[in-house]
């Protein structure tokens, strides 16, 4: 019954559609098209894109609507549909790759703060590495089918899917995180009974808690690269030398941010060398991802992955330069630090949106694939 | 048991997969040079699978209002038509009445909104609607009945002589299947037949596998959330039955049978097309050094792959997963060594 009614919304929305293209095939346009080597040309209309069309770097694809007269991609398709399903992730999950960086790199800078002797940036780094860390684990419950079911991630441990070995590494961060970031409300406790003596236990929990949180966020931070990467989604896959680098250098400059908007300056001399660290990581992984994977960098220029790339670029420029420059001002260092968490969250968005649309378009399976068909010299079963 | 070829190369994928004793691997293979378009395959395995409707739509895409393999149609039939002479035959629409059943406005409407509304991503919409168009305004058109009226066609007297390709696509059942190696929860298993089947009580939902897949066949059912495909009829192999879909065919253009079997049969029968004339006859998925180690499910097409929406060329992407990690490892040593110099550098600011 509610498909009937889908249906019958569905051809209203077909008719209204044609009626207010104008109808070119209307009664009075019944003058013959001509089909030309290129495809056919509709009278008074436009050109339509041929069938097969070569596929040159840079073309604007997504403006074909405008322009039909697109350049041409040599390659054959089933009625133009994607070959490839495309990710059915929802935004969780790029809001994830932000979330779970965020949490491993403030780790990574409550260790160092708690172990260097400065206990504003550990208190911020715990705090946000907790908060990043349980809104991980919402983002991805939330993005599954069967959220209930999200436990049955544990009944194997496989090492073939990235997504399983994800779990492991979230299950072991997340409790240590969590006791370290606990542990900050010690001096909060009475100094005498069964709670003086958790005041006196939680800065020892804490520093252990937080070193075993800090030992894994380097893996939380970079399987989410071998996450992505192990799909057949072509501007994911072929990214997998890099991507890993990407999200460490982006879970760098994501913490370093976070730091710099919740510490004095007179404590984030490190967090400084860090952001410049990360940018760097961050900066030339980028660099080979848009311009080194042929056709599949494509979606890394153009359309939305293309915007958030170039918007987390600038940021994190801006974001490096500001805290630099401003490392003695609060204020500048906090607008930096805006701008650096900012970056990561770009850079994130910018990737998963680059890998969905990289999916959603045939050329991007069928063209580097018959390319390596003849390469290889050889038809499938000739 | 686990080998160096368990993630790519040819292998026997359910004793790599530690069966003992497994029977012989079973598999499709499709012929879609005596398919005839009756989709009495994708009827059959909805009603034996108890697979829900996928919504009902015009495609514009010939007379395939099914679309694509999607969580709720488990086989696909596809159908293309090219502009070809039929050599010495008498023209097959001589004598006809003139003017094309289709037209490029009308398939460009039906290329771009997405086309099975209850699953996910289903039937994603083209993302240019130029192909679809391309494709129904060239004179050989001869797909649904006209929606236009009649006088209303741009092109009329223009019809040629025509193919009409028709395939039955269905899961390939990869021997190194991505959508069983990534998935997180173990739902996804191999069986004793060297199938790859979803556990329904299982899965999670969590997408990993329709991400995987290089064929785009897993698919996630709207509401329900789980991810379903072919099971290639687990249940009537375990009885010694032939699937639905293969029993349904009437023209046995779906054959069913231990792959080693069908794998010379297709053999003979592509030596037989040559032979008579059909040199573009060509396998898809027979060959176990490609790209997965060869499908449980192949077939037997008569152009290109990709004219029919297949991959012309896929990789398990589980083959580079060694090579991830390892870059994985790379990067997590430096962001570690970054942190460390970063607090060790300077003791003082």
């Amino acid at each position: 019954m509610s498909d009937g009614d889908a249906m019958g919304e569905r051809f209203r929305e077909f008719q209204r559609q044609l009626a207010e293209r104008g109808d070119p095939a209307g009664p009075a346009a019944g003058q013959p098209a001509s089909r030309t080597e290129r495809g056919v040309r509709e009278p008074g209309s436009r050109d339509w894109a041929p069938q097969t069309q070569r596929a040159r770097p840079g073309d604007r694809g997504r403006r074909n609507r405008e322009a039909i007269n697109v350049p041409p991609a040599e390659f054959s398709s089933y009625y133009g549909r994607p070959i490839l399903k495309p990710p059915v992730w929802k935004h969780d999950i790029a809001a994830y790759l932000f979330t779970g960086g965020l949490a491993a790199g403030s780790s990574l800078i409550a260790a160092g703060a708690d172990l260097t002797g400065r206990p504003t940036l550990r208190r911020a780094a715990r705090i946000t590495s907790l908060g990043a860390v349980v809104a991980s684990t919402y983002f991805l419950i939330n993005d599954l089918g069967k959220p209930a079911r999200f436990h049955h991630m544990l009944r194997v441990a496989k090492p073939t899917s990235p997504m399983s070995i994800g779990t492991w590494i979230l299950s072991a961060f997340g409790p240590a995180a969590g006791v370290a970031a606990v542990a900050e409300l010690g001096p909060l406790l009475p100094e005498r009974g069964v709670l003086g003596l958790a005041r006196r236990v939680s800065s020892p929990a804490g520093r252990i808690a937080g070193l075993a949180a800090a030992a894994t966020a380097p893996a939380l931070a970079t399987y989410t690269g071998v996450l992505l990467a192990d799909t057949a989604v072509p501007s994911w896959h072929d990214a997998y030398p890099d991507l890993p680098f990407l999200f460490a250098g982006s879970a760098l400059v994501g913490a370093s941010g976070a730091a710099l908007i919740a510490a004095p300056p007179t404590e984030t001399g490190p967090v400084h060398r860090l952001a410049v660290a990360g940018a760097a990581m961050e900066l030339v992984a980028e660099r080979r991802i848009e311009h080194g994977m042929g056709l599949s960098s494509e979606p890394y220029q153009q359309g939305l992955g293309g915007r958030l790339t170039r918007l987390s670029r600038a940021l994190l420029l801006g974001g490096v330069a500001g805290a630099l420059v401003g490392r003695r001002s609060r204020l500048l260092s906090m607008l930096s630090g805006a701008a650096l968490v900012g970056s990561s969250l770009a850079t994130r968005f910018g990737v998963f949106h680059a890998g969905v649309d990289s999916a959603k378009d045939p050329k991007y399976t069928v063209v580097p694939q018959r390319e390596r068909l003849e390469r290889k010299g050889s038809a499938p079963g000739a | 048991m686990v080998s160096a070829e368990s993630l790519f190369g040819p292998i026997d994928p359910a004793p790599d997969a530690g069966y003992v004793d497994a029977p012989p691997r079973m598999g499709f293979f499709t012929d879609t040079s005596v398919c005839i378009g009756c989709k009495a395959c994708e009827v059959a395995c909805k009603e034996w699978n108890l697979v829900p409707d996928h919504g009902l739509d015009l495609l514009g895409m010939s007379y395939d209002n099914t679309g694509a393999l999607t969580a709720n149609s488990w086989r696909h039939v596809a159908f293309i038509e090219q502009p070809r002479p039929l050599g010495a035959e008498s023209p097959a629409l001589a004598g006809t009445a003139t003017g094309p059943s289709g037209s490029a406005h009308l398939a460009e409407r039906a290329s771009t909104p997405p086309g099975v509304p209850n699953t996910d991503p289903g039937l994603p919409p083209a993302p240019h609607p130029g192909p679809a168009a391309a494709m129904a305004a060239s004179p050989e058109f001869l797909g649904m009945p006209g929606t236009d009226l009649p006088g209303r066609q741009e092109r009329a007297g223009q019809r040629t002589d025509l193919r009409w390709l028709m395939m039955s696509d269905v899961c390939k059942h990869c021997t190194h299947a991505a959508c069983l190696d990534v998935c997180p929860t173990g739902s996804l298993f191999r069986t004793e037949f060297g199938t790859v089947v979803v556990q329904e009580d299982i899965c999670n939902g969590c997408g990993y596998c329709i991400s995987a897949c290089p064929y785009g066949v897993i698919d996630q059912r709207k509401g329900d959330g789980r991810a379903w495909k072919c099971t290639l009829c687990y249940d009537r192999l375990r009885d010694n039955r032939v699937p639905a879909c293969a029993q349904a065919c009437p023209t046995e253009s779906i054959q069913y049978g231990p792959l080693d079997e069908l794998r010379e049969r297709a053999q003979r029968r592509v030596e037989r097309l040559h032979a008579d004339g059909v040199p573009e006859a060509r396998l898809y998925g027979h060959d176990e050094n490609d790209g997965v180690g060869g499908d449980g499910a192949f077939f037997l097409l008569l152009d290109e792959p990709e004219v029919y929406g297949l991959p012309p060329d896929p990789i398990v992407t589980t083959r580079d997963l060694p090579d991830m990690w390892r870059r994985a490892g790379l990067a997590a040593l430096a962001m570690a060594g970054a942190a460390v110099a970063a607090f060790v550098g300077r003791r003082s600011a």
